[in-house]
């Protein structure tokens, strides 16, 4: 009888919650172990796949003393406690499109053949073949934008590079991806990290860069280190370096890793901090696709974009683009985060209400509490109250009601949530991350704070609200980058939909 | 996971240093290992860094107070990080590092009395669906309680 082949995931979530004693004891069964990326099922992980007759199937979450009476479970044909049946027939994986995410949690992040048997360096090998101008032309066209948070067309981005004269350029991928409530750039990063490499090679081939730079925050040492890993890996083979994949374009990948600076994920203070200065915020123009990194035109992409490129490559801009709704084309990796029940990465075409997203994917809370507010796209995104559970997953929509989708976190609170508090937070953290360099967010973050603290302390509330409504429209309006002039939406908005929680 | 900080060594840091000098933007990475390596970024690092960068010692000094992960005093023989981020929040996180602080006696950026742990804020880990989340020297760990804590705390030497 040949070994079982057993699937469990070292992504950091699964780390955190035990995978490494569960890996121990496979390791004493004789069984064939992959450790592959995380599928994204947290509230299932440590979450152990087995291949059986009817496919691979689940089990989760598992713990270290559960691994004997599982594999007997499936040698013997036998019922357990913990199966979960059919991985992909699971609910949760079932209702999404995984166009980004479609390997992650089933190879192994470090080998490269199990990424090329997997359709893999498909994009890259069409990308080379039609060449830089037709390459712009497929971004264009599959209407990908910005999954960073701006929602910028990513194909006008490539053009003006490409465009642009220099004896160098660069791309640079922001993995700086501090906002809470999201983990996506790391999960792909620690379980499909050549997918980021492939996208960031074609964008080279696309705008004639030669050098690229990943800027992963220190809090994400294993992504750290699953990028190195993989880098080397794809210079041993030929995806990457003088000649790629045979071809005549010369591209090579170098990972830096950030030093606890939130304001870092902000393009222009990445590439300070990557030519290693403080990571303050650069006035804009010059754009940094005209004068990005150390000088020399650059496109800087987040981790999502750049992943979403090979897919439109090898599948075609149509295809890419026939997702979602409006002028929010494709899938988007969006992220179920904080007091939810089923919490993990659910990636699916632009469109889900929030409501649908938090109640009936999510499953509401974890503690069983109402859900009282959720707060999209990070620390700088809005509060929304149930009242805006309609508002449809996309950039414009959200915008409208006075949001942003941000990096695509959504972080749910129960109805214990204090939303002075969270006003008060917001400008705390801002205060903390403030680069310095611009007045409105570095001394309005601190005022901020000073404003709402005497909301309940002084005698009347209303006129450091009307102060408070005030140092917002100026930090909206004065501030140099989106960590000052964002701020304003998770207070403002708590101040609108939760007026209660001021008085 | 890492390793216990080591005292400082001239010959050790410059050669750590000048692995970096050829390389765009060194000064990061170089800083990078200093801190790994020692545990904090003492003055001898930053005249260190201006001679082997040449740039003065005023712009290492910058770069070196603006980032949080660079110390320039020495902390405890572990580091934990407790995440203060919303998503931690959402479940308690703030009740948790209540009760961290007054196991430990700390408060944020503080070392036990003994040495033996600083603990550190930080603004999320990525690991916002399983909440309350922490590293502890590097190794992550989640869905935490006072008393899995408590237990982790327990198991340092």
């Amino acid at each position: 009888m040949s070994a079982l082949r057993v699937r469990l995931s070292q992504d950091a979530a699964a780390i955190a919650l035990g995978a490494r004693r569960v890996a121990d004891a496979l390791a004493k069964e004789s069984v064939a172990l992959t450790r592959v990326g995380s599928r994204g099922l947290f509230w299932l992980e440590p979450l152990m796949e087995i291949e059986t007759a009817r496919g691979w199937v689940a089990f989760g979450p598992v713990a270290a003393a559960d691994v004997p009476s599982i594999l007997d479970a499936v040698r013997n044909g036998k019922g357990h406690p913990l199966a979960l049946g059919a991985i992909e027939e699971l609910p949760f994986l079932k209702k999404q499109t995984r166009l980004t995410f479609a390997r992650c949690g089933t190879i192994d992040p470090a080998s490269l053949d199990a990424y090329a048997m997997a359709g893999g360096t498909t994009g890259l090998k069409c990308a080379i073949e039609i060449g830089p101008e037709k390459i712009v032309e497929a971004v264009t066209q599959s209407g990908l934008r910005g999954r960073g948070g701006a929602g910028f067309p990513a194909g006008i981005k490539w053009k003006s590079a490409a465009e642009a004269r220099g004896p160098k350029k660069y791309i640079a991928c922001n993995a700086d991806e501090g906002d809470s409530g999201t983990y996506a750039d790391r999960m792909l990063m620690e379980g499909d990290p050549f997918l980021l490499i492939e996208g960031m090679a074609i964008a080279g081939i696309a705008i004639g860069a030669t050098k690229g730079y990943v800027y992963i925050r220190s809090e994400y040492p294993q992504a750290i280190a699953a990028m190195t890993r993989a880098v080397a890996v794809a210079r041993d083979n030929g995806l990457l370096g003088s000649r790629v994949l045979g071809s005549a374009h010369e591209f090579d990948v170098e990972i830096r890793s950030g030093a606890g600076s939130y304001v870092c994920g902000e393009e222009t203070a990445m590439l300070e901090s990557i030519e290693g200065k403080r990571g303050q915020v650069r006035a804009k123009p010059p754009l940094p696709v005209h004068k990005g990194l150390f000088g020399a035109p650059t496109v800087v992409n987040n981790v999502l974009t750049l992943a979403a490129v090979p897919t439109i490559l090898s599948e075609g801009a149509e295809f890419y683009r026939d997702f979602g709704v409006g002028r929010s084309r494709g899938t988007m990796p969006i992220q179920l985060a904080g007091d939810i029940k089923f919490g993990g990465l659910f990636e699916t075409p632009f469109g889900p209400t929030l409501g649908e997203l938090v109640d009936d994917i999510g499953g509401g809370t974890l503690s069983g509490r109402p859900v009282r507010a959720v707060q999209v796209g990070g620390p700088l995104g809005a509060y929304f109250p149930r009242a805006l559970f309609d508002t449809k997953f996309d950039y414009e929509a959200f915008t409208e009601r006075g949001g942003l989708i941000g990096h695509g976190g959504i972080v749910v609170f129960n109805d214990t949530v204090d939303l002075l508090k969270q006003a008060r937070f917001a400008m705390e953290f801002c205060a903390i991350e403030s680069c310095g360099k611009c007045t409105p967010c570095r001394i309005g973050s601190v005022r901020g704070m000073d404003v709402i603290d005497r909301i309940r302390t002084e005698p009347d509330p209303l006129r450091q609200i009307s102060l408070l409504r005030d140092l917002c429209e100026i930090m909206k309006s004065g501030s140099l980058c989106a960590l000052g002039g964002f701020v304003p939406y998770p207070v403002l908005s708590a101040l609108e939909h939760f007026p209660g929680d001021f008085a | 996971m890492n390793r216990a900080p080591q005292s400082w060594n001239t010959e050790r840091a410059r050669a750590l240093v000048l692995r970096h000098r050829e390389r765009e933007g060194g000064l990061l990475p170089a800083l990078h290992d200093l801190q790994d390596e020692f545990g904090f970024i003492p003055d001898a690092a930053i005249a260190l860094l201006a001679d082997v960068f040449n740039i003065s010692r005023a712009d290492v000094f910058g770069v070196v107070t603006f980032y949080h992960d660079f110390k320039r005093a020495p902390g405890g023989r572990h580091v934990l990080k407790l995440c203060r981020a919303e998503a931690c929040q959402a479940v308690g996180g703030e009740v948790l590092a209540r009760d961290v602080h007054a196991q430990l006696k700390t408060s944020w950026n503080e070392t036990t009395a003994d040495g033996r742990i600083t603990v550190e804020p930080v603004f999320c880990l990525g690991l916002c669906a399983s909440g309350p989340s922490a590293m502890l020297d590097g190794e992550p760990v989640a869905r935490l309680t006072p008393e899995k804590v408590r237990a982790l705390v327990e198991a340092l030497e």
